[in-house]
């Protein structure tokens, strides 16, 4: 039996022109921009968060918000930036603007949910939001809503908060079945698994860890609320309850949700570099088994969240080894981007900027990341300053940078035109240098003892402080350049034509934007979305490519 | 390396606008996902067994009797629903409807055992933090279970002549099948665990 492809059937009821974007549309390239575009705004929310937090944390005393207000402020802050930012765009923006292009589909597997996935987000969100203005106040507990805390601060702000990320993990979900289903089942006939552009890679395991660790914490999250409402005692300790075993369930899922943040910026660095270094991404085995080896080590290493929590020393010793494995596969995707760089000919150019300063960002939260699976180590500046400088350089540094990267590489793709390049120079600038001025010094101040979660801290600690604070000024600042650029480019920016990058993975073979389904003959059988370089006479892109052959497709 | 990209030769397959149906694969993919909410509280469980010691005077035993009988209904009922199954897709409909009521009445037996078990057992939801997590986990399956009975009600419905099940388009009653096998391995494991162990 086979299924007509809904967006044909439901191409004559589909709002058309800028209305799509606002419809319950089946168009995986309208999905993703609708999933870039919210998870932008919300960006913005949780960055106007972070500006709270860090003008409070100028000065030591809590003037500015007062202290519930503070926790409030972090908790929405957190939550927002991962659930209603990084792993949308990461995931939901890239994915399903890219994976049916990859494949060689025309849409995703199942185009009906994945929309359904979508729309989840915002009312999650404007839930999430909305609870700061209720009775009550809202959730104190941070994105992590550790129990017994959890149990204590104002009950109906946690409880929204409870929902708001069961909607959001329902959508991500969703959003996981239709990756696997598109990649494994949707392939052209004849595309090989092993010949499918890295970013195909990296979603599967992306969505293998959402399928397996997601449900958990949605459980998980499910027993939380029931000691809220119903007063049973899973979690609270005065009744019994254990509170390290929603520890253990909460990371089981928490810990892989990092891999499900960067496991897709890695596959959008695998993409961006080899186009513009002019070079076969090095190692494409390594790559892909990497990939799936840090999908496995990702399910067993939670507990190294835990290690203050009265973990056994056999806990301590396996999911400290288990933790250090995880340097191998990351070392080894590492040293294959730096060998794609390695003699290219590089365009330095934003797309470039942001993914070469993930490297740098990356290896560095890479590194103090191995530092805290060391049990005496972690011991020692576990819930300090130190964790968040680490995890920021791991989201920020690794995700949002390739976000931005993505962003300057993918434009062109999505509108048509090319953003333009000093505005995006000044934008990688900015954040770069306000990136690293605002969490580097982070890490002395955890060195030093200060404490995370606080509206308070030791006037000791005040000169580092205020240089983070100056950091997160201009990170706020380097948003400017980025909205001008996109709001200006896509009004009279210059017409970037189908592939301005000379690129060769299927994405860029057709129109730029592209027509609804994709190709308006038949897919092209890409099998070496690699092959730059190596040619003899230069690079002549109609002629490796065969454009005669697939012109035949185009419009 | 001279085709790097190619196209198709006519005669090849090539990618239409319609594809295989891939909504099995893609249940599947839920019910491992929704089968790892279950692990998370099967090793909940495990944990308060093996750590928290049950407080002096509070009450958690359990009967074997009764879910016993309910494992058994359960695991007839995946064969009847297995034979409903067959004999769709044999094209005997009204006998696959047949089948189909009886996995029905055996589903709603199964609730009924249950509602009978939950208001013979000594402790309440709140009483000690393994009568909670009895009623969690329980509570959770015989959800799945109601939403079973449901979901088979409709195939039933859709099963009748002139309907949209039909010996070459079952998909409805397959996804159903499907479900209705994961729904009664999870009881089984749950049964070894919280009655057996």
């Amino acid at each position: 039996m086979t299924v007509a492809n809904p967006s044909d059937l439901d191409q004559g009821l589909q709002p058309q022109g800028w209305l799509r974007y606002f419809s319950f549309s089946l168009d995986h390239k309208v999905i993703g921009i609708q999933y870039l575009v919210c998870g932008f705004l919300f960006y913005l929310i949780g960055g106007a968060l972070a500006g709270v937090i860090r003008t409070e944390l100028a000065s030591p005393l809590s003037d500015f918000v007062s202290r519930d207000t503070y926790n409030e402020v972090l908790t929405l802050h957190g939550t927002i930036m991962i659930f209603l930012w990084i792993v949308p765009v990461v995931n939901g923006a890239f994915g399903n603007y890219l994976i049916p292009f990859y494949v060689g589909a025309r849409d995703m597997a199942f185009p009906r949910l994945n929309a359904v996935a979508f729309w989840l987000i915002p009312p999650a969100g404007i839930l999430l939001i909305s609870s700061y203005f209720l009775a009550g106040a809202a959730s104190q507990s941070g994105w992590t809503a550790y129990p017994p805390l959890s149990l204590t601060t104002p009950a109906a702000g946690q409880i929204v908060w409870i929902v708001s990320v069961l909607l959001l993990g329902g959508s991500s979900i969703f959003g996981g079945i239709n990756f696997i289903a598109t990649v494994l089942k949707l392939r052209r006939p004849g595309l090989k698994l092993m010949q499918l552009p890295m970013f195909c890679w990296a979603m599967l395991g992306t969505s293998i860890l959402v399928v397996l660790a997601t449900p958990v914490l949605a459980g998980t999250l499910v027993l939380l609320s029931f000691d809220i409402i119903a007063h049973t005692g899973f979690f609270n300790p005065s009744l019994g309850g254990n509170v390290v075993v929603y520890q253990h369930l909460f990371w089981f899922y928490s810990h892989p949700a990092v891999y499900i943040m960067v496991l897709p910026a890695f596959g959008l660095v695998s993409e961006i570099l080899p186009v513009h270094a002019r070079k076969p991404l090095f190692g494409y085995a390594t790559m892909v088994y990497s990939i799936m080896a840090i999908v496995v080590l990702g399910l067993v290493v939670w507990a190294h969240h835990m290690f203050t929590s009265g973990t056994p020393p056999w806990m301590r010793l396996f999911f400290t080894i288990a933790t250090s494995f995880i340097a191998v596969p990351t070392g080894i995707k590492f040293f294959n981007w730096l060998a794609t760089l390695w003699g290219g000919k590089i365009a330095l150019n934003s797309a470039v900027l942001f993914s070469c300063a993930f490297i740098f960002n990356f290896v560095f939260g890479g590194i103090t990341g191995v530092a805290l699976a060391q049990v005496p180590f972690d011991i020692h500046v576990h819930d300090t300053y130190f964790v968040v400088g680490h995890f920021h350089y791991i989201v920020y540094g690794g995700s949002v940078f390739v976000i931005f990267a993505s962003l300057y590489h993918w434009y062109p793709k999505f509108t048509g035109r090319l953003l333009n390049e000093d505005l995006g120079r000044l934008h990688f600038l900015l954040t770069f240098i306000g990136f690293n001025l605002c969490f580097a010094p982070q890490h002395w101040l955890g060195l030093n003892g200060m404490p995370r979660r606080v509206a308070e801290y030791d006037p000791a600690f005040t000169t580092w402080n205020q240089v983070s604070s100056v950091g997160a000024l201009l990170m706020a600042i380097s948003t400017l350049p980025l909205l001008i650029n996109v709001i200006l480019t896509a009004i009279r920016g210059p017409v970037a034509g189908d592939n301005p990058w000379n690129a060769l993975t299927p994405e860029w073979l057709t129109s730029s934007p592209p027509p609804v389904e994709n190709w308006i003959g038949e897919a092209p059988l890409v099998t070496e979305p690699y092959g730059y370089g190596e040619h003899p006479g230069g690079f002549d892109l109609d002629r490796i490519s065969g454009r005669d052959l697939w012109a035949s497709g185009k419009p | 390396m001279e085709t790097r990209l190619q196209t198709a030769a006519p005669e090849a397959p090539v990618a239409s606008s319609e594809h295989a149906d891939y909504r099995l694969f893609g249940l599947a993919t839920f019910l491992v996902a929704d089968g790892m909410t279950f692990a998370g509280f099967f090793a909940a469980y495990l944990t308060f067994r093996a750590v928290n010691p049950l407080p002096a005077g509070a009450i958690y035993e359990l009967e074997l009797l009764l879910p016993t009988i309910n494992t058994v209904l359960l695991l007839v009922s995946s064969f009847t629903f297995h034979r409903a199954g067959s004999a769709c897709r044999a094209g005997h409909m009204p006998t696959s409807r047949r089948w189909l009521l009886l996995t029905i009445a055996l589903g709603a037996a199964f609730l009924a055992g249950q509602m009978v078990e939950y208001f013979s057992l000594p402790f309440g939801l709140t009483d000690n933090l393994f009568a909670s997590t009895f009623y969690a986990l329980t509570g959770f399956h015989g959800l799945h279970v109601t939403l079973g009975v449901i979901c088979i009600l409709i195939v039933w419905f859709q099963a009748r002549s002139g309907g949209r099940i039909t010996q070459d388009s079952h998909f409805g009653l397959e996804a159903a099948e499907l479900y209705w096998h994961f729904v009664d391995g999870i009881w089984v494991i749950l049964y070894g665990i919280l009655y057996l162990l």
